[in-house]
């Protein structure tokens, strides 16, 4: 049914348009490490705001989400309640005064007041280990993505087309730097809501506009589940540890948006709190108004495609809305919509990748390593950065390969959980808690990351999850072992109180006082932005 | 550190600690924590009570309302609705009872 030449196609047209406007943007940028790094802070809150949706909406959210509403109903809904609710925390608490005090990374907020060196590095380590994460899973969910949209069921060949995905994507961030990559976000997040929402007018069109007959032809395809896709439970629901893992899961993606870097760094592409606040508004309405699409995408796959045909299909659950494209406007409509989907992991793997590189450039060589002692003039620390992309591309394209058909939303969960852990109660207590010091700041750093990993690794996910009846394997990430012994999937529960915890121990616990004239000026400049980066105007 | 790329920049350091001593600068603190603590409080335990239900009352979360609409999915969209209003209301709010305020201290440390 498909036809991957004209997938191809379709794909390379937008990647030779994207690669001409990158190019083009490009010849405007300075060579600075403010235009590598932010685009010179001169972008408007809108186009931000547009940017920050196609950074976030990857492929997790658009193929997953869908996928989960068509296979389970209202339990995949509730991903996309937390991933939306999740931006109020960054909209309140977060946003406006971090671009008033910081500069490139979220090191720069989160050392600002305390001794550089050791802040800088547990703040790039984190970074680095979100975004691994994170990258881990777009660049997996392109293998899976491959074998269905192209027909590619070889392992070789996928492998080679993760590559391609790597290698375009480290094209992008070298010679567009932020300046490109936004663009690319933006492209593509057009792209996307566009093409879900007229696949989403298409479907309740076919339902005579009425979500309550579309809900109703989802429940008499779903055969044994029927009446459960519209109630919670079908996935979580089964017994007590099931029902808690969900609310674990709930607070880790609420709580772990504000603290993904990729994310905090797109604040700073803009000229001032204020367009901060219009970016994050803007974003809020986009993915609020996506998230809404999605749910009629999947009870309409669910409704015109079938669970039994999605769950055959080579990608499952995450070929849902593929599947409802051809359903709908045959090889040309699922080219579209496969060239999109690719079109997401690209802008949000370049977005990764230039925030995972401005860290290591940024905080680790320059601070840690050079004491901030660099000629900017020199580009050094662009150079750094550059090389730095490239690295992290080919550990993405290396380990992509590696974790090719991997659980895709196990890894997001793994990223949202490790953010919502080591990042987030770090930044808010260096933001609200006069008294919040060094020690404090290593603790809940090193702690929640420490915490969640360890989790992580004993739980379920990772190994002793019974055996599946009908695939004759275990969902667990290794087969054969079982050595858990903490019982929840996702550790947001557990790790998230506990690096709260920690941050306030270690304050209390430090020798050292916090230095009141630093939460004077961090204070005063987060409010009122006095002092705070400007623009570059060209 | 990497030099400034802003020549126009002051050399003199404002007096950090007398600005944030002042009245102006803690009733502008006091505003903001005033209006985002109980707000953000309040829409996390919004969050938590819907998660919990999804969990744990699924019954009650799967009654109908009219044809195949659930008090979940009411419930659900609800969340939406909460999300876009907090969003307006702060916004709202920002323009019109913080910005001038935070301006005037920021104009006052710049001039």
């Amino acid at each position: 049914m498909t036809s991957p030449i004209l997938n191809i196609s379709i794909f390379a047209i937008f990647v030779v348009i994207t690669l001409a406007i990158v190019i083009r943007v490009s010849r405007r940028a300075s060579s600075g490490a403010k235009d590598f790094y932010t685009a010179g802070a001169a972008f408007s809150g809108a186009q931000n705001g547009i940017a920050i949706s196609g950074d976030y909406l990857s492929a997790a959210s658009f193929l997953g989400i869908a996928g989960a509403i068509a296979l389970y109903g209202y339990d995949g809904f509730l991903y996309s309640i937390g991933f939306l609710v999740a931006w109020l925390v960054a909209l309140l608490l977060v946003a406006e005064l971090l671009r008033n005090t910081g500069k490139y990374t979220m090191g720069d907020v989160l050392a600002f007041r305390m001794r550089q060196r050791p802040v800088r590095a547990a703040a790039a380590t984190s970074t680095l280990a979100v975004s691994f994460f994170y990258l881990l899973a777009q660049m997996a969910g392109a293998g899976g993505l491959v074998a269905l949209l192209l027909d590619i069921k070889s392992k070789t060949g996928q492998s080679i087309v993760i590559a391609v995905v790597g290698v375009l994507m480290i094209t992008y961030v070298l010679i567009g730097g932020m300046r490109g990559t936004t663009w690319v976000q933006i492209i593509k997040a057009v792209l996307l809501i566009v093409g879900a929402g007229v696949m989403t007018l298409w479907v309740l069109a076919l339902f005579g506009f009425s979500l309550s007959a579309l809900m109703g032809d989802a429940v008499n395809q779903a055969g044994s589940l029927g009446e459960k896709l519209l109630s919670p439970g079908a996935q979580y629901g089964k017994n007590g540890t099931t029902r808690l893992d969900f609310i674990s899961l709930g607070l880790a993606l609420v709580l772990g948006t504000a603290g993904l870097p990729h994310i905090l760094m797109r604040f700073y592409t803009v000229p001032s709190a204020k367009e901060a606040r219009k970016s994050v508004t803007w974003a809020i309405w986009l993915i609020g108004i996506f998230y809404l699409f999605t749910l009629v995408l999947g009870y309409g796959a669910g409704a015109l495609v079938g669970p039994d045909a999605i769950k055959k299909a080579p990608g499952a659950a995450n070929s849902a809305a593929p599947l409802l494209a051809y359903e709908l406007g045959g090889t040309v409509l699922l080219g579209l919509i496969a060239a999109v989907a690719f079109a997401t992991i690209l802008a949000v793997v370049a977005g990764l990748t230039i925030t995972a590189s401005a860290s290591f450039a940024h905080d680790i060589y320059v601070n840690v390593i050079k004491h901030g002692q660099v000629q900017d003039e020199k580009g050094t620390e662009v150079k750094v950065a550059r090389r730095t992309a490239v690295v992290i591309g080919i550990v993405a394209i290396l380990g992509g390969i590696l974790a090719n058909g991997q659980n895709i939303a196990f890894l997001v969960a793994l990223a949202f959980a490790v953010a919502a852990s080591a990042n987030l109660p770090t930044i808010l207590y260096s933001l609200f808690w006069r008294r919040f010091t060094t020690r404090g700041a290593l603790w809940s750093i090193y702690g929640g990351l420490a915490i969640t990993l360890v989790l992580i690794i004993f739980s379920p996910v990772v190994s002793g999850k019974p055996v599946d009846a009908a695939t004759g394997k275990s969902p667990s990430m290794l087969q054969g072992v079982d050595f858990h012994w903490f019982p929840l999937d996702n550790p947001g529960l557990v790790s998230i109180p506990l690096s709260f915890l920690l941050g306030y121990l270690g304050t209390v616990l430090s020798k050292d006082k916090a230095d009141p004239a630093k939460y004077a000026e961090m204070e005063v400049r987060s409010l009122t932005g006095a002092g705070a980066e400007k623009a570059v105007v060209h | 550190m990497s030099t400034t790329e802003h020549p126009s920049e002051e050399t003199t350091e404002p007096d950090w600690s007398t600005v944030q001593a002042s009245p102006e600068f803690q009733a502008l603190r006091g505003r903001l924590r005033r209006f985002v603590f109980p707000l953000t409080a309040a829409f996390l335990v919004w969050y938590l009570l819907y998660v919990v239900l999804a969990s744990y009352a699924p019954g009650f979360m799967g009654l109908k309302i009219g044809g195949n609409i659930t008090v979940g999915l009411v419930f659900g969209l609800l969340q939406f609705v909460s999300t876009f209003a907090i969003t307006t209301w702060y916004v709202r709010w920002a323009d019109k009872r913080f910005d001038p305020h935070a301006t005037a201290i920021r104009e006052e440390i710049e001039k």
